[in-house]
């Protein structure tokens, strides 16, 4: 079988020294040399193209085959989440945060909602606690399985794509189960949940996180050894550890630039000191090791799962919702006998609670990284400033250093496995 | 550390105020010398009409409470007043056990410009883009300050304060 050439570059990977192109990071310029040769051709790609997960457009040049210049436009799906949730209410707010992200929208709920809690210095009932997280490793798992199906379908391994959309379609279900919708479920609220957990959600999501690891062993053996994958994906898309870092990476990205950071262990929020789990590091920081890092995470967002069912199920009849009538809606069977809650239920829908001044920043660890949201408040039922800090966003930063010297068609492969989802890097 | 203003604690956050002057000197202090070796993000926010009642749904006086104003909870009050119109909010990770972070933010007025921070850490190139496009922040510094998320052509900013929620011309419409 023949080898396939690598451009000089690949073959000896850039280790010393950093690749962030001078004097625009994110802007990768042609070498004047090489444009002197008249050979360079600039093409438009995207934005409307499969394979950019959205409406991403980059301007390359191409030498030949080979990637020289690379300048990475966003922007196509900007919607103004931000300045939209400036004029709603906190507790409307919280319909617009999953939109942002259409696979982990969880996460973005999450966030949300931790951070004008936050604000309002809310404590939360253990079992909502429980649940959010895990129904965010369950999100995770979701937004990495579409993740999975969609890199190997660019690369042509179409039946990847059925078989991570058939676990993913499970998954929507037990979504569905939960909230009532399959996604942007909108089930987090502040001080807890929106429901109580419906009965005969434990059952099926234990069966789905015993049948997870099955599934993943499956993926593995599809890719892992797989000598197309591994020719396409190994030493291609490389970013080192100090480049990492000076451009922002988080997750999955930086993890397998071989650093070891995961806000769930590292600055625990929820009950993530309370579970068992490890955090996947691995050293080259190229296309292949992000997927390792990605594939190994569902699996522990699996064993997460199981760890929260342990507890939830222990937990019934317990409260799922903070007992604060200023803050949240009064149960509905009140409103037939209490004048005092027929108010409470009228003020905070038409004028919203009130939630005190400040200024506050959270992040949590969202299945692309650190997702922050900064919220203003000047004591008021509406956000003064609302700003997310889409982890998408910074790993397009780093789209100029990453695909040096790459192939054309590999560049595919490696924007795709710097995972973003452009509702999010937009806004 | 140099170009500190001052210093709060507030929700269990670090603000670090510095001077916008500095701000270079105050960022690269702690980035070599406290190690927050990672900026997460950079936020502008517009501070116009704060204090104006009614602007945010107040029914509040300065002083709280109006007891001849039935729709008061007790939580509102006028908001404290800011020294400017604009903040620029830098969030500062250290990637260490504890995860400390800290907000370094800067107060300027309208067209004040702000030195662009590319140079200590370049994921700020975006970050600051988005700052210009959104918000009108001039980045002094900044290789190429372009709008971001925007069109090259479009006018205005569109997170500011001033700027109208549904007021650009809507094409295709009407007589077309």
């Amino acid at each position: 079988m023949a080898t396939v050439q690598r451009p000089p570059a690949q073959r000896d990977p850039i280790y010393d020294g950093s690749r962030i192109p001078k004097p625009i990071p994110t802007v990768l310029e042609v070498d004047p040399a090489v444009r002197e040769s008249g050979d360079v051709l600039t093409v438009n790609f995207g934005p409307n193209h499969p394979s950019t997960h959205g409406v991403l457009r980059l301007e390359i040049d191409l030498s030949g085959e080979i990637v020289v210049g690379i300048n990475a436009k966003i922007g196509y799906v900007h919607t103004g989440f931000e300045k939209n949730m400036e004029q709603k209410s906190w507790w409307k707010g919280i319909t617009y945060a999953p939109r942002i992200d259409y696979l982990a929208y969880q996460a973005n709920e999450l966030v949300f909602v931790l951070a004008i809690e936050k604000l309002l210095g809310l404590d939360i009932p253990p079992k909502a606690t429980w649940m959010r997280m895990l129904l965010s490793e369950l999100n995770r798992i979701h937004s990495h399985l579409v993740w999975l199906g969609t890199a190997a379908l660019e690369l042509g391994a179409i039946s990847m794509f059925w078989y991570t959309f058939r676990e993913r379609e499970a998954l929507l279900d037990l979504f569905e189960l939960v909230a009532g919708y399959r996604m942007h479920t909108r089930y987090f609220q502040t001080g807890g949940l929106a429901e109580d957990i419906p009965r005969g959600f434990y059952p099926e999501c234990r069966k789905y996180v015993e049948w997870l690891p099955k599934a993943i062993d499956d993926y593995d053996a599809l890719l892992a050894k797989n000598e197309i994958w591994e020719e396409r994906t190994r030493n291609l898309g490389l970013l080192n550890r100090a480049d990492a870092v000076a451009l922002g990476q988080t997750g999955p990205v930086l993890r397998a630039s071989g650093v070891a950071w995961d806000l769930r262990r590292d600055d625990p929020y929820l009950f993530y000191d309370r579970v068992d789990f490890t955090v996947p590091v691995l050293p080259h920081g190229d296309t292949y090791d992000r997927y390792r890092v990605r594939i190994e995470e569902m699996r522990q967002a699996g064993h997460i799962v199981a760890q929260c069912l342990n507890r939830l199920e222990r937990m019934d009849g317990e409260p799922w919702i903070v007992d604060d009538r200023k803050v949240v809606l009064p149960p509905r069977e009140e409103l037939q006998t209490s004048m005092e809650s027929l108010i409470h239920h009228f003020k905070i829908v038409t004028e919203g609670y009130r939630v005190p001044e400040g200024e506050v920043y959270v992040a949590v660890e969202s299945p692309r990284g650190e997702l922050g949201c900064y919220l203003v408040s000047d004591g008021g039922p509406r956000p003064w400033r609302v700003k997310f800090r889409a982890p998408g966003f910074a790993a397009l930063e780093a789209t100029a250093t990453v695909v040096q010297n790459t192939y054309i068609a590999d560049l595919i492969a490696i924007v795709g496995s710097l995972d973003t989802v452009m509702g999010e890097v937009d806004r | 550390m140099p170009g500190l203003v001052s210093e709060t604690e507030a929700f269990g956050e670090t603000t670090l105020v510095v001077d916008p002057a500095r701000l270079v000197d105050a960022c690269s202090h702690l980035r070599d010398e406290l190690g927050f070796e990672m900026l997460i993000d950079v936020t502008p926010t517009d501070y116009l009409g704060w204090t104006a009642p009614g602007v945010s749904g107040y029914i509040g006086t300065p002083q709280g409470r109006n007891l001849n104003r039935p729709m008061t909870q007790g939580l509102q009050s006028l908001p404290a007043p800011k020294p400017k119109r604009f903040s620029v909010s830098y969030h500062l990770l250290a990637l260490r056990s504890g995860a400390p972070r800290v907000r370094v933010q800067i107060w300027v007025d309208d067209g004040e410009p702000v030195p662009s921070v590319i140079e200590l850490w370049p994921s700020a190139d975006w970050f600051e883009r988005e700052a210009w496009d959104m918000m009108g922040i001039p980045i002094e510094g900044h290789p190429n300050l372009q709008r971001l998320l925007m069109d090259e052509d479009w006018e205005g900013h569109p997170l500011r304060k001033d700027y109208p929620l549904g007021g650009e011309p809507v094409r295709f419409s009407g007589g077309e």
